[in-house]
């Protein structure tokens, strides 16, 4: 998933990643008429491959987030659909065929933080902080080729801090087993203080220092997409597709998936222990008889434990009394 | 009258040798330098976009300001107040930055905190001129001259904000819209987002400043500007080596962006315009046309006008009587009502009370009453328990005599004395007489 305001260089970033171009015919709104508008969320979805290894590839779009001139409560509609995919997934999973699950559930979210600032707005902060626990939040400075590398670094560092202080949850990169070898170490230790990663995205290939490249051209000079000393796109790169692509996947599957399952289920128990009607059809969801029938023994264990303390604490007073 | 008769009679004379009024001029100048002049700017941008980077730059100066955070609740305006000399032209300079726009949530309300500075500064103008002793040749000036409007360069259009921002700005100050930090803009995508930008204010009527082309001297230079807007600035108070000039640039990995290099950006174009063509224009403009149009709304709503229904025109000697007339009369009135109010008030707060007095008065009554029947209702029962009293007390007397008798007599039959004994004592409990005698 990608999100923003508009004109951060998204639907650029996702092209350059993908080296595909999936925003082919889009149609962008006036000033006018984004005063107020609502947040859409669109997918796309794509097939690719490389060397026999297949991806089915699917970016969620945001269009209009940020845009109006109010902006209350406008990350809900993402917020929902992230909890509709999570919802259709533990229906899948708690049905009986299960053999073809398609899931459909967000594994990162880059967030494109404007260049323009000296750091987080209130926006973002409400964004992230209404998101971080239920999907892999990457922050990314959009357009970074109107910073110099000396204000790069201070709003990283900026950035950095008041993540700490707001007590956002941003995808943190797995430590690496002591048993790795030294150079994947320094990379790694390189990744974890670059974040948030500085990117710049370009469609269009120019000609720098004899090479056909892709970059940005200027009239004071080139801006290399590609290489590292211009931007972070390449260590985004790598971090995002080639190296832990699998972790962000098992992130979501076992830690975000988790905490809305567990929210689900805790809901749904207390309904039930508020309607007192063990026996009549769950409300919510329908789910299959093994979850129910082991919700049912707890809840009998629960009971029989509550009966006990009683007569344990009967027995206590008519001792009580008996002494007296 | 007089005046129209002269009209008439003007006439075009030849001189004949130099007077010397051509020095008329000169004069002008040289008082004007001696009172120094006045100029205010309002920079209205997002927190962070380069306001005070460019001020700095276009006076090659250093103003303080200090860095603003992102978390401001409303927007709030700073203005600072510079003095800068130039040879020997004195300038007051004011700067009013706006702290905080853009960076809440609702930003619906964002524009007016500005509307109402400028509209202070046009009331604060106004009230001098009405003065009845005013000093207008000493008053510091602080309408805003000229706002320069921020726009990000986001690469698509203007947002949303700025649109609502500008069109409730157009009408009251002289607007020049620059595109920030155009250092992130290549030269195509700069052409196109300035067509785009220009047509969307266009189509919504929002009026930017256009740099006069009447006056022959500057029509040229004014008109081509023209067609340069909104300008592309970058700014950068930094002096780096380039060649082996220092000039002001940012540096990056791939290259440096020279600030007054033209191919780099419109810099030099907004100084031009701003500082060293346009600049008594702008200042007439403010007063000649924003100010005029302020100060006509403000009068209309305070009831004035210039000619009266006969349309004969008014003087506002005659315009100032009939109103105080009104006012006069209209606080009378109010006067009146509001001590009906009173009274009426003070009437009905007083029938409440009497009526609660007579609940009070009530309840008392019958809690009294209640009070004597209980108090009778106990005085019987005394009574009757004394009664009874009295009476086991007899039949005490009696029973022990009895048994003294029967003791002296014989001591035939004690269980039936003692039956007999029982049904004397079968008396409740409450009476209990303390007789050692143990009944069974």
């Amino acid at each position: 998933m990608v999100a923003g305001e508009s004109g951060m260089g998204k639907s650029t970033l996702v092209n350059s990643l993908f080296l595909t171009d999936l925003y082919k015919d889009r149609k962008l709104l006036n000033a006018e008429e984004r005063i107020n508008q609502t947040v859409e969320i669109i997918k796309h979805t794509v097939d690719i491959e490389e060397k026999g290894v297949k991806l089915k590839l699917t970016i969620v779009d945001t269009p209009g987030f940020g845009d109006a001139v109010n902006n209350n409560e406008c990350w809900k509609p993402i917020t929902d659909y992230i909890d509709q995919q999570f919802e259709q997934y533990f229906r899948d999973e708690s049905g009986l065929n299960r053999k073809n699950i398609q899931d459909n559930r967000v594994h990162c979210c880059l967030y494109f933080i404007p260049p323009f600032g000296h750091g987080l707005r209130p926006v973002d902060v409400e964004f992230m902080k209404a998101l971080h626990e239920k999907v892999n939040i990457i922050p990314l400075i959009a357009k970074a080729d109107c910073l110099t590398p000396n204000e790069i670094k201070k709003l990283k560092d900026r950035i950095r801090e008041e993540i700490d202080k707001f007590g956002i949850k941003v995808y943190q990169f797995p430590e690496c087993d002591s048993d790795e070898d030294e150079e994947f170490k320094q990379l790694d230790k390189e990744l974890k203080e670059c974040t948030p990663f500085a990117v710049i995205g370009s469609n269009t290939v120019v000609e720098a220092r004899g090479q056909r490249v892709r970059g940005r051209l200027y009239p004071w000079g080139i801006v290399e997409v590609e290489n590292q000393s211009h931007c972070d796109f390449v260590k985004l790169r790598n971090m995002l597709i080639r190296s832990h692509m699998h972790d962000l996947k098992d992130v979501t599957c076992d830690v975000h998936y988790e905490n809305y399952r567990a929210q689900c289920i805790q809901e749904m128990t207390s309904k039930l222990a508020q309607d007192n009607r063990m026996e009549s059809p769950i409300p919510i969801l329908p789910l299959s008889t093994p979850d129910v029938e082991t919700e049912k023994l707890i809840k009998m264990k629960d009971e029989e434990l509550k009966r006990m303390q009683e007569m344990l604490n009967k027995m206590q007073q008519q001792m009580h009394d008996k002494e007296q | 009258m007089a005046a129209t008769d002269a009209n008439e009679d003007k006439r075009n004379l030849e001189l004949g040798g130099h007077v010397g009024f051509d020095s008329l001029p000169d004069q002008l100048v040289s008082k004007s330098v001696a009172a120094g002049f006045c100029f205010n700017i309002l920079c209205v941008g997002e927190t962070g976009i380069g306001k005070s980077t460019l001020m700095n730059t276009l006076f090659n100066t250093t103003f303080e300001n200090e860095e603003a955070g992102h978390f401001e609740s409303v927007v709030q305006l700073l203005p600072q107040m510079y003095d800068l000399q130039e040879s020997n032209v004195k300038l007051k300079l004011t700067v009013v930055h706006t702290v905080g726009f853009g960076d809440q949530i609702n930003k619906e309300s964002s524009y007016k905190p500005i509307l109402d500075y400028v509209d202070a500064q046009f009331e604060r103008y106004l009230e001098e001129e009405l003065k009845i002793k005013r000093y207008l040749l000493n008053y510091h000036d602080t309408r805003i001259h000229i706002c320069l409007y921020f726009i990000a360069p986001t690469g698509h259009s203007l947002k949303s904000l700025d649109l609502v921002t500008m069109k409730k700005l157009d009408s009251k100050v002289n607007i020049i819209p620059v595109i920030a930090k155009a250092d992130t803009v290549s030269k195509s995508e700069l052409d196109k987002l300035k067509i785009k930008i220009m047509s969307e204010l266009v189509s919504n009527g929002v009026q930017i400043y256009q740099f006069p082309t009447e006056d022959e001297a500057v029509a040229e230079i004014n008109s081509s500007m023209n067609a340069h807007l909104p300008f592309a600035v970058v700014g950068s108070a930094d002096d780096v080596k380039v060649g082996n000039k220092m000039v002001k640039a940012r540096l990056y990995p791939w290259g440096s962006v020279q600030v007054e290099n033209e191919n780099h950006c419109d810099f030099v174009k907004l100084r031009e315009m701003l500082l060293r063509v346009n600049m008594e224009d702008l200042r007439d403009q403010t007063h000649a046309r924003h100010y005029e149009l302020y100060r006509r709304c403000k009068l209309e709503e305070m009831g004035f006008k210039d000619t009266d229904p006969d349309s004969q025109s008014f003087s506002l000697q005659e315009t100032y009587e009939a109103k105080r007339k009104e006012f006069i009369v209209e606080l009378q009135r109010k006067e009146e009502e509001m001590r009906q109010l009173f009274v009426n008030k003070v009437k009905e707060t007083e029938a409440e009370l009497k009526e609660k007095e007579k609940e009070l008065h009530e309840r008392f009554e019958q809690l009294k009453r209640l009070h004597q029947d209980e108090k009778k209702n106990l005085e019987e029962k005394r009574r009757e328990l004394e009664e009874e009293m009295n009476s086991f007390n007899r039949r005490k007397v009696a029973a022990e005599t009895l048994m003294g008798q029967a003791l002296q007599g014989c001591s035939q039959q004690p269980f039936k004395k003692d039956k007999d004994k029982k049904n004397f004592f079968s008396l409740p409990s409450a009476c209990s007489l303390t007789s050692g005698r143990n009944l069974n």
